[in-house]
């Protein structure tokens, strides 16, 4: 954690697909430590990260999440159930990944239908604390739909996880970055912001965001 | 971009095969939705066109799953639009087959051939043909590999987990004077830029949604990548949806409501939510990715692109499920005969 110093949080962000560098970019906007990391050598996204993310470092995945207060999760669904859960011990972790089997393929692993994805990954990473967002808005919308504070047309994100310390922490620098957020208690109620949900992909001012939300049958679970 | 255009500038139209509708609004078969698709190049063709692409999917709505077979039928009744695929689905291919299918092409039409890969945004291909979504990396990376040592031309030599390795094989048919163009489409995939940098394809921007200008960095990250690997620079294209019509009134009021129906249907597929009439204006603004509306609206927007993406090269996907062959005809011809030279005279005006 901060440790109550007044600097921003130190970011860090494994994968550098689609999702990855978007998420690092805006991060480096609004002022953050960013550093990136793929699953290998930091040599092989060097060129990308010098391009697509300036000021950003790539790094080795275990050097990155080692100095970072908030860890990115970016890599695709598929990856995940051979990724190693020490890596990401005592970090507050954002988990930005989806599972929508027709483009997925089957997961067996997140085919529990009682639980939502990132209940799942919470339940792996037992060590650390998830805090669900960035999944609902397309990484190209990311750069474009920032607003500055107090706009009248400024795009929600949810923000939803089990710690509402985490929570809050990582819904500032989404408003930083240049969003509302609508924040949830729970990573179960973050299903509300799965595929197939009512926000995901909507691109909402944080009122229209919430009525969303709240016309959706009950996201407990059954 | 700092870098100057050095490559020739290239119009063309790519069609993904959308099922078009009668007079009744009723969905044409498909086959008479391919022998249309076979018309519409052949015009293309006729009004000056520079290529036209065949896109390749496997569903009801977009049942051109051999886009190869019909640019052979357009090759036959044409004599210089370039033809190629948009894109070819390379993961769930054989990359011997695609070549010998595309070489054949160029044998037809008289080295008019080119082919743009994908890794596979059509995903109804993995299944089909028995591969798992979960390699599309892997599966991509070693084809293109693959493909990129067949169009050397010569004996091929290459060892590979995701098929038969070849050794010192010789695959026909060989192109007349050296390889076809191949570029690689890219929708967001900074390592997919990498590849194409890495194997010598051009590299195809697919940009079907937000702002096109978010794309800079990809053209700069190309072309550092080929410096870097000390490759001489390679062209790069833009491939983005629109609609041409007589007015920019008229073509929304074509466009919008079929569009609509698409993109309602894919959310459900995808799981996202439908965008707005407010977003749809939005894409087809000068900061959106639709190019729709009038000949001159839509040339002023490609102009403006272009050069700001580093590209010489757009092609517009025209046709979106529902309109009809006719609409489709007129969008063609008045791309070929006002938008191709009007962005050729608004480019040169800028020095282009
Ligand atoms: N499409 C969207 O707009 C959108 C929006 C929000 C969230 N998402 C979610 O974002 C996630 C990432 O998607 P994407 O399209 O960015 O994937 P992608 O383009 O395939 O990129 C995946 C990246 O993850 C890295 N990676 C894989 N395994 C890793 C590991 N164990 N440790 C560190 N890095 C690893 C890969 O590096 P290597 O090349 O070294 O393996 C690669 O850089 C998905 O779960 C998706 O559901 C998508």
């Amino acid at each position: 954690m901060t440790g109550g110093a007044p600097r921003l949080p130190r970011i860090a962000v494994l994968g550098a697909g689609h999702v990855g560098p978007a998420i690092a970019r805006v991060a480096i906007a609004a002022g953050h430590h960013v550093t990136i990391a793929a699953s290998g050598d930091p040599e092989k996204i060097a060129l990308i990260t010098r391009v697509l993310v300036p000021g950003a470092e790539s790094q080795w995945a275990a050097d990155a999440v080692r100095d970072a207060d908030i860890v990115v999760l970016a890599i695709p669904l598929h990856k995940f159930a051979a990724f190693d859960p020490a890596l990401l011990a005592g970090k507050i972790v954002i988990d930005t990944m989806n599972y929508w089997p027709p483009t997925d393929g089957v997961q067996e692993m997140f085919e529990d239908r009682r639980y939502g994805s990132s209940e799942i990954v919470q339940r792996r990473l037992a060590r650390s604390t998830i805090v669900k967002t960035f999944n609902h808005i397309g990484y190209h919308e990311l750069e474009d739909e920032r607003r500055p504070e107090g706009s009248p047309e400024r795009r929600a994100l949810g923000v939803a996880g089990d710690d509402p310390g985490a929570v809050d922490l990582v819904a500032d620098v989404i408003e930083r970055i240049g969003y509302d957020t609508v924040r949830l208690d729970s990573l179960s109620a973050g299903r509300l912001f799965e595929p197939g949900g009512p926000v995901f992909g909507a691109s909402l001012p944080r009122t229209e965001f919430e009525l969303a939300l709240s016309v959706e049958p009950s996201s407990s679970r059954s | 971009m700092g870098e100057p255009t050095t490559f020739p500038l290239v119009l063309g139209l790519d069609t993904f095969g959308d099922v078009t509708y009668d007079d009744d609004n009723r969905p044409l078969s498909h086959a008479q939705t391919i022998r249309n698709i076979v018309e519409q190049g052949v015009l293309a063709d006729q009004v000056g066109v520079d290529f036209f692409g065949i896109g390749e999917h496997h569903t009801d709505d977009f049942p051109l799953s051999a886009s190869d077979v019909v640019l052979g039928a357009i090759a036959g009744r044409t004599t210089r639009v370039r033809l190629g695929s948009a894109v070819t689905v390379l993961s769930s291919d054989d990359p011997v087959r695609v070549f010998q299918r595309y070489s054949t092409l160029n044998a037809i039409s008289g080295g008019r051939a080119e082919v743009i890969l994908g890794r596979g945004s059509s995903i109804d291909s993995f299944p089909l043909f028995g591969y798992d979504l979960a390699d599309y990396e892997e599966l991509f990376e070693e084809k293109s590999h693959l493909f990129a040592e067949l169009l050397k031309g010569g004996p091929v030599t290459w060892q590979g987990k995701t098929r038969a390795s070849l050794s010192e094989q010789d695959v026909v048919p060989h192109t007349e004077s050296g390889p076809f163009p191949a570029w690689i489409g890219v929708g967001g995939s900074p390592q997919s830029v990498i590849r194409a940098a890495r194997h010598g394809f051009s590299l195809m921007l697919a940009i079907i949604g937000g702002s096109p200008s978010r794309f800079a960095p990809f053209s700069k990250l190309f072309h550092q990548a080929l410096e870097t690997l000390g490759h001489a620079a390679l062209p790069i294209g833009v491939h983005s949806p629109g609609h041409v019509a007589a007015t920019d009134e008229q073509a929304r009021e074509e466009f919008w409501p079929r569009y609509l129906e698409v993109i309602r249907h894919v959310s459900k597929t995808r799981g996202f939510a439908v965008p707005t009439k407010a977003s749809f204006l939005h894409e087809i603004g000068p900061h959106g990715a639709l190019y729709v509306g009038s000949p001159e609206t839509v040339a002023k927007k490609i102009a403006a692109n272009l050069p700001a993406l580093g590209a010489n090269r757009f092609e517009l996907k025209y046709g979106m499920g529902g309109l009809s062959h006719g609409a489709l005809m007129t969008n063609i011809e008045l791309y070929g005969t006002q938008v191709v030279p009007r962005v050729r005279e608004l480019l040169h005006e800028r020095g282009h």
